[in-house]
């Protein structure tokens, strides 16, 4: 059943998905990347320099694109109340939904950093610290994403709401994601593993009182 | 605490309740503040600019206190479904972010003189400023949650997820190398001198009793909001 849910979760969040699913979002990243050299001038050591920093921000905002459509939808057709029905609990679904999220935005994040690398002049150490930390701080985004898009699920027109509580949520994430770039280290992101393990841990729970909350008030 | 879930009784005591506690933390913060702005001897190494301090500490603790109130506001209304709970985190929401702000603002002020720049992206400065976020972010929830009629479960939640931060405020002077001093009021021996300590304890608990009579005023302005709405929806279902 898991499998199946697994499955049927990252058909319509993977790419080609409903609405267009991830496509966007990365679309939106490598958008984002390239604005960068645009608004700051190209000159090539001061993008080198900033580069790293420029792919956190930008995958911080395309992480909030997907949410409107993590769960409203679902809510909206009354997906999670036939699983309810059937006894099995909000927060499997939800912690299937978490995987489901990471899964469909996380790998390919990762390899569109590889032309936004190319693109702002990073050079190899710089990429695998922006690619390590990305690793370890994408599982706590999608946390503060699936958690705020639960939440905010039975409100109208939440797109900005979302922005605003997730933001400072996924902050620590980047503080120390983001933190190994100056120090040219690798010290930050086992910092950003245990934050976004944290939230993991919460986001299946959290999320799936907010449901129950939308059902039942 | 339940006998208090009748909104009647609750307003009983809050009538005198309120100016009780909005009169005595004004007079207590005033003196506070005379004697630290005043009385007390400049400092050796900051000068004159240590008055900060007696707007400062106060602030910044009813800052991260409002916070815990909103957590442990919605704690006891998820728990224990107590209406008033709700209220009491709605209502601690405003005043919680206009203390951090204020604590931000004269931190800033402070730092200009004492470290020669506004603003350093250390541990304590940017956490606190992810709580004046947070408070942005429950307000926003908040109304949005009232005013479309979702459960005030909602914001509670957001409410504990976001006292994450509360610990990391706290801790942040310890764990890293910050501008900012490390904390020198502590259990048993303070590095502060008592001159210093007395009116700054008197400020602490004047703000707090203000704040605290500020979250009574803003509930009964809830209630009463709430009340009025009732009166003309029933006028309205009378009159049809």
């Amino acid at each position: 059943m898991i499998l199946q849910l697994l499955k049927r979760d990252l058909r319509n969040l993977g790419p080609g998905g409903r609405g267009g699913g991830s496509t966007l979002p990365i679309l939106f990243f490598l958008a984002v990347a390239i604005l960068v050299p645009f608004a700051i001038g190209p000159d090539r050591a001061m993008l080198a320099r900033t580069g790293g920093g420029v792919i956190w921000i930008a995958a911080l905002l395309a992480s909030l694109l997907p949410l409107e459509r993590l769960v409203d939808r679902d809510v909206e057709k009354g997906f999670f109340d036939q699983f309810s029905v059937r006894g099995i609990s909000e927060e499997v679904v939800m912690a299937v939904r978490l995987l489901a999220h990471w899964l469909s935005f996380a790998p390919l994040l990762l390899v569109a950093c590889l032309p936004a690398a190319a693109l702002l002049d990073l050079d190899r150490s710089q990429l695998l610290i922006v690619l390590l930390g990305l690793v370890a701080g994408t599982p706590g985004l999608a946390a503060v994403g699936l958690m705020i898009a639960a939440l905010t699920s039975g409100l109208r027109g939440n797109a900005a709401l979302t922005g605003v509580l997730a933001l400072p949520l996924s902050l620590p994430v980047m503080i120390f994601g983001a933190g190994s770039l100056a120090r040219n280290d690798f010290s930050g992101i086992a910092i950003a593993g245990a934050v976004s393990l944290v939230l993991c841990a919460l986001a299946p729970f959290l999320s799936a009182a907010a449901l129950r909350t939308a059902r039942n008030g | 605490m339940h006998g208090f879930a009748n909104p009647r009784r609750f307003l009983k005591l809050a009538r005198w309740l309120t100016p009780l506690l909005l009169a005595s933390g004004t007079v207590m913060a005033a003196i506070a503040l005379y004697v630290g702005l005043t009385r007390v001897p400049p400092d050796r190494l900051m000068g004159e600019t240590v008055r900060i301090l007696f707007i400062h500490v106060p602030t910044a603790w009813l800052g991260m206190g409002g916070w815990m109130a909103i957590a442990g506001a919605s704690l006891a209304f998820l728990v224990w479904r107590h209406p008033l709970a709700a209220l009491a985190a709605r209502a601690a929401a405003v005043p919680g972010a206009v203390f951090t702000a204020i604590c931000l603002a004269t931190g800033s002020i402070w730092g200009r003189p004492t470290w020669g720049t506004w603003w350093v992206w250390d541990g304590r400065l940017t956490s606190m400023l992810i709580l004046l976020f947070l408070y942005f972010g429950y307000i926003a929830l908040s109304d949005a949650s009232a005013r479309e009629g979702v459960s005030p479960k909602i914001p509670a939640l957001f409410g504990l997820l976001g006292a994450i931060n509360i610990p990391i405020i706290n801790r942040s002077v310890v764990w890293w190398n910050s501008l900012h001093q490390p904390p020198s009021i502590t259990m048993g021996n303070s590095a502060i001198d008592a001159a210093y300590l007395g009116p700054l304890m008197l400020s602490v608990a004047g703000f707090s009793l203000l704040f605290a009579g500020v979250v009574l005023a803003r509930m009964r302005a809830l209630l009463a909001d709430a009340q009025a709405e009732a009166r003309l929806r029933r006028m309205a279902s009378e009159a049809a």
